[in-house]
């Protein structure tokens, strides 16, 4: 029987992309300025609806370019309006420099990202280099790995950003989550809106009573105090997250943490992993714990700000860990979440730290399978009975 | 004329959040200092039509009652806006002449 | 691999012959009996009758995989024509069941995909969908025969239940409502097989 975690919530069978949509509409923002594209197409189209049907007072602002959009949703959020949008891969590429001038400003918008692969060659499916390579843009970055964690991250997440005054992306797996229909659980809109709030800005560029300057010139003598503030707030929100997180376990019932540890408590072997493929190597770790390997999983659910010290904690007892990329960084010497983890263990230990090696997997879509994830869990019980390491970085399922 | 106060340099901390000025700054930021050039403005030619007062980039013409009275020499960049734009002929009402300092 | 606890079905049309919708739609009636599903098409360069597939997963727990479905239990193929050109057999082993809309016997179909005709159901959906909704559609007649073949669903709940979701999607043009749910109940009681 399909269980509720809350007596007022409701059962629907929801694509990622509805979910998503499902959360703006009970969110009801002052401003949408959203373009269209595959795989987050719908999320903004069926939202659009909403606004067209009268279901909420939404500002919907038809753009012509992501470039526009995410411009539009700048001057929006300056002015003091709740902003939210939504896109993907070429079109989070094309907003690239305005993710920055938003985080620079401080800007609260809350931007669904579906996750897909970046051309060349053209691919219209499921990985995470697009939102990977944004990492940096000082963007709150929250994954979901499946589709109720997209409709509760879309939820906290417009919290998140306007406590930390950060923006902040909220992602799902291209077609793999956003055009999966599964069971969520959703909440009636009055318990949404109240969790939510009403978004009151400590300054607005509508205040006309008391005008300012946003945006000028900011030289050697400004700029880095600036970006120092912003990392600081970037530090900051963790707190914000987990708290964020304990109001909404009390309201909703589900709860969240920076990462999900799944069977981590006596771990000998473990995946670090990020969004959809977590769901299925939670079943490769339950059927290794019924033949009595330890086996665990470390879900990332937020990679900015990056939970390094907690890792490290969590890691630390750990023989051998399997860091799982769906994005690559050519060239770099590992992909972006290896290198995260294994910089987190170096700097946070205390020397004490297990064996840790890099698969890619994924990318432009690619299926990662039980066999896949098992072969990896084979390995790692390997190296932890004292098996060589050897190379690092492997690819998954690679022709 | 005042002297530019000594700027003290905000830290992260001071500073509010996110390259946010507060409005009306320009107003302390005494930029008298930096003419090479001064425009001088004869009144009894003036015609009051205003040109001056709209090219101002800094705002340094001084107007009272629809009236110009006088040019704020704390902020007066000397750039001769004010003096290109004035219409009066065939002596101008504001002339460029070289900064004593 | 565990004991397998879920059922897991594939579609295979052409682009056009709703395979996405029927997959959608059956995930949407399971899950109001109470189980949890999952329901995705697969998603190429698509045009109108290119090949393509849509999956269902369903279980009494929670459903964390996230995999593309290989080895289906049940395999439904809404264009006979499909036989031919696509692999609609892999990874049913001896156990998975196939269900075709075709006009031909449970005997000649099973020898056309060269399996037992114990794994084979047919049904003529081209046929039933033509009499009943007026055009060659066979995504809900197919829907209809496999709620038959699965079994353990009821067929007046899962009629009550998809009339709902009819209404809702086709609230301009009511007119088509009837006619697939009388698809519906015919699929049902005409598929053949084992």
């Amino acid at each position: 029987m399909v269980l509720t975690t809350n007596p007022k919530g409701k059962i629907v069978a929801k694509t990622g992309n509805e979910a998503m949509a499902e959360a703006m509409r009970q969110i009801a923002p002052d401003v949408v300025a959203a373009y269209p594209i595959t795989p987050a197409t719908e999320i903004v189209q069926i939202f659009s609806q909403f606004v067209a049907d009268g279901v909420v007072p939404t500002e919907y602002v038809a753009v012509e370019s992501e470039h526009s959009a995410m411009s539009a949703c700048i001057g929006s959020s300056a002015a003091g309006a709740r902003t939210m949008t939504g896109t993907s891969s070429q079109g989070l590429a094309l907003m690239w420099e305005m993710l920055y001038i938003a985080a620079g400003l401080r800007l609260p918008i809350v931007m669904a990202v579906v996750n897909r692969a970046l051309s060349s060659p053209i691919n219209i499916h499921g990985d995470q280099s697009d939102t990977m390579g944004a990492r940096d843009a000082g963007w709150i970055q929250i994954y979901s790995e499946n589709s109720q964690e997209a409709y509760d991250n879309m939820i906290q997440g417009m919290k998140i950003a306007e406590q930390a005054k950060l923006p902040t992306m909220v992602t799902t797996d291209g077609f793999i989550i956003s055009h999966c229909m599964e069971v969520v659980e959703t909440m009636p809109d009055d318990m949404v809106k109240k969790f939510v709030g009403e978004y009151k800005p400590e300054r607005a560029l509508l205040d006309v009573k008391k005008p300012y300057t946003l945006g000028a010139l900011d030289l050697q003598d400004y700029y880095f105090e600036h970006r120092y503030q912003l990392a600081d707030a970037m530090n900051k929100s963790k707190q914000i997250i987990l708290d964020v997180a304990k109001d909404f376990e009390k309201e909703f019932g589900r709860k969240y943490d920076l990462y999900e540890k799944y069977r981590m408590d006596d771990a000998e072997v473990a995946l670090v992993i990020i969004g959809s493929a977590a769901g299925t190597s939670k079943v490769v770790v339950d059927e290794l714990r019924e033949k009595g390997v330890k086996a665990g999983l470390i879900k990332i659910r937020v990679f900015r700000p990056f939970p390094h010290q907690e890792l490290a904690k969590d890691l630390a007892n750990v023989k051998a860990v399997a860091v799982l990329d769906r994005s690559d960084s050519c060239a770099a010497s590992t992909a972006p979440l290896y290198a995260e983890v294994t910089s987190a263990l170096f700097t946070h230990s205390g020397g004490k730290a297990p064996k840790v090696v890099n698969y890619v997997y994924g990318l432009g879509g690619r299926d990662i399978t039980l066999e896949h994830v098992g072969e990896v869990f084979d390995r790692l019980v390997e190296i932890k009975d004292g098996a060589k390491v050897g190379e690092i970085l492997k690819y998954i399922n690679l022709r | 004329m005042k002297t530019r106060e000594k700027e003290k340099k905000l830290s992260w901390k001071e500073l509010p959040d996110g390259d946010l000025l507060e409005a009306g700054t320009a107003a302390k930021f005494i930029t008298g200092d930096w003419r090479t050039e001064k425009p001088v403005w004869d009144g009894g030619k003036c015609i009051n039509c205003m040109f001056c007062w709209i090219a101002c980039p800094d705002s340094s013409i001084i107007v009272k009652d629809g009236k110009m009275t006088g040019i704020d020499f704390e902020h007066c960049k000397g750039c001769g806006i004010c003096a290109k734009e004035c219409p009066v002929k065939p002596v101008k009402a504001i002339i460029m002449e070289a900064e004593k300092k | 691999m565990a004991e397998k606890k879920m059922i897991e079905i594939r579609w295979h049309g052409r682009g056009g012959q709703g395979a996405k919708t029927a997959a959608l739609l059956f995930a949407e009636t399971v899950l109001a009996t109470g189980k949890y599903v999952q329901a995705f098409p697969e998603y190429g360069p698509e045009r109108m009758g290119a090949p393509v597939q849509s999956f269902d997963r369903i279980s009494d727990s929670p459903i964390t995989v996230h995999c593309a479905v290989t080895e289906p239990d049940f395999v439904v193929i809404l264009d006979p024509s499909l036989m031919d050109s696509v692999p609609v057999t892999d990874g049913i082993g001896g156990k998975g069941k196939v269900i075709v809309n075709t006009s031909f016997s449970v005997e000649d179909t099973a020898k056309h995909l060269g399996i037992p005709s114990s794994q084979v159901y047919v049904v003529n959906a081209s046929q039933i969908a033509v009499e009943t909704i007026g055009m060659n559609i066979p995504n809900t007649p197919m829907f209809g025969a496999l709620v038959k073949v699965v079994g353990d669903l009821n067929l007046e709940s899962v009629l009550d239940d998809t009339k709902k979701k009819l209404e809702l999607k086709f609230r301009h043009k009511p007119q088509v409502i009837e006619g697939n749910l009388q698809s519906i109940r015919r699929a049902f009681n005409e598929v053949q097989g084992a």
